[in-house]
């Protein structure tokens, strides 16, 4: 397969909370013949808090991002949805001319707006019929969730159905697993919350657990580090406040990818995850 | 009784700001309430986002820009992907938080202000988020220097917390950029 190559825009998240998110990226990036150069000194997007404070300054931390990768003339891969999400509305304000012309003076250097950006998932299922599979993930039902940013607004992220998209569920099929069909795939998890109204967390992110487990999913698949933070790490608490066992799995779509390439659960980092998918794949014979 | 009475004024200051800084036609709207329905917060909030809509189309300023639901609205955009006059709510929504700011009222939920004002802080000082720092400083401002704490201990055995604050070049450029930014928007709003 001919290498492709992609500016890499981990965000801040993989670097701390989502690490395994950035471990198994890179890991399973490479495995295909997927060139990710990380950009150099890099800044944060502003994630969901800057764009609300303030529209300039929401565009134009992305936009020195959106620059940089111009600059290397490659396009731009964002593994974390809410970088994604926000360099996309980015790219997308910048051709309106005036805001370009604006944001440039702010940057002090020529920048065309011409940053392709992807969405590491997007990639992965591009390539989905070049990877070398050594491993089938069979038996495995996955609750592919794609939460909120990757999918909505559908005219500027232009990622997949709106309301049922189906990339990842492909992409679980074609390593053997099994992608089930459910109500939640993109119902909000509660998002930035954990920490100011963890109520609506618990509430929003126990519904699309306990739907996942009901239907008979082994785990849930994940493209977003908020999504898995929220649905991973606040599970405990979830089944104290709602009486209800859940002990499901949350997995980022990489880690899956890496398994089905017969990486190692430790060289995945699986078990960085608060709820431990180490049983669920030792009984399939995954692990 | 002429129907012109209860007709939103078109000098509406409100209607005008939302609709000029977020392009929306909120006159559009016809309240058929499939925001607040799909709505994942709006079980939350003192109006739902339809009442918003509404509230702006009447020029109610007070009651728009002191409700929770511009703080609860975590832009999940089930509203704009769903409403049916294809009228971006969470667009609408944000404007509501840029007047907010420029405005500095008391917010309705103040821990949810506090943790995004702290957030951006942390970027201007530092370039990149640090999520202990960001958890520490949010509770510190916060006077709830405990709250938070569950997770803690969890978060660093598995190494998942770096202690030691980010160091990026860039951070000189972004600190330039806030400066410059503050200084356009002042005269601005």
């Amino acid at each position: 397969m001919r290498p492709h190559t992609y500016a890499y825009y981990p965000g801040c998240t993989l670097h701390s909370t989502a690490k395994e998110y950035d471990v198994s990226t890179r890991l399973v990036c490479e495995e295909m013949g997927i060139v990710l150069r990380e950009l150099e000194d890099w800044t944060c997007c502003g994630a969901s808090s800057v764009h609300p404070t303030s529209h300039l300054l929401g565009i134009v931390l992305p936009a020195r991002e959106l620059q940089a990768a111009e600059q290397l003339g490659l396009p731009l891969a964002a593994a974390c949805a809410l970088c994604f999400s926000r360099l996309k509305h980015t790219a997308y304000e910048l051709t309106d001319k005036a805001k370009l012309g604006l944001v440039n003076e702010l940057l002090g250097k020529e920048f065309h707006n011409a940053t392709e950006v992807v969405h590491l998932l997007k990639v992965l299922y591009e390539a989905r019929d070049a990877m070398p599979l050594r491993r089938l993930l069979k038996g495995l039902k996955v609750a592919c969730y794609y939460g909120c940013l990757l999918v909505r607004p559908q005219d500027i992220v232009n990622f997949d159905d709106v309301e049922d998209p189906q990339i990842m569920d492909r992409l679980m099929e074609k390593l053997g697993a099994e992608g089930i069909e459910w109500d939640f795939k993109t119902a909000c998890c509660g998002a930035s919350l954990p920490l100011t109204r963890r109520d609506v967390v618990l509430k929003l992110s126990h519904r699309i657990l306990s739907q996942a487990r009901q239907l008979g999913a082994d785990c849930v698949a994940v493209a977003c580090p908020m999504c898995h933070s929220n649905l991973d790490a606040y599970q405990k608490e979830m089944e104290a406040k709602y009486q209800d066992k859940l002990e499901l799995p949350v997995l980022y779509f990489t880690q899956l990818v890496g398994l089905a390439l017969d990486f190692s659960p430790k060289q995945l980092l699986l078990d960085k995850h608060f709820t431990d998918p180490l049983p669920m794949l030792k009984d399939k014979g995954l692990a | 009784m002429t129907l012109g009475s209860i007709t939103p004024s078109p000098l509406s200051e409100l209607r005008t700001f939302v609709e000029n800084q977020s392009g929306q036609k909120v006159l559009q709207c016809y309240q058929c309430g499939k925001c607040s329905a799909g709505c994942p917060a709006a079980y939350v909030m003192d109006l739902g986002p339809r009442q918003i809509m509404r509230a702006i189309q009447l020029g109610l300023k007070e009651e728009a820009l002191g409700s929770s639901t511009i703080w609860l609205c975590v832009f999940c955009q089930t509203c704009s992907a769903r409403c049916p006059a294809e009228i971006d709510i969470a667009r609408v929504m944000e404007s509501l938080r840029w007047l907010a700011a420029a405005e500095k009222g008391k917010p309705a939920e103040k821990d949810i202000e506090l943790f995004h004002r702290t957030f951006l802080n942390l970027i201007q000082r530092f370039g990149r988020i640090q999520e202990l720092g960001l958890g520490v400083l949010y509770n510190l401002l916060g006077r709830h220097p405990f709250a938070n704490m569950t997770l803690l201990p969890g978060m660093l055995t598995r190494g998942k917390l770096p202690v030691l604050p980010p160091r990026v070049k860039g951070v000189s450029q972004v600190r330039k950029l806030f400066a410059k930014v503050k200084a356009i928007e002042k005269g601005f709003l």
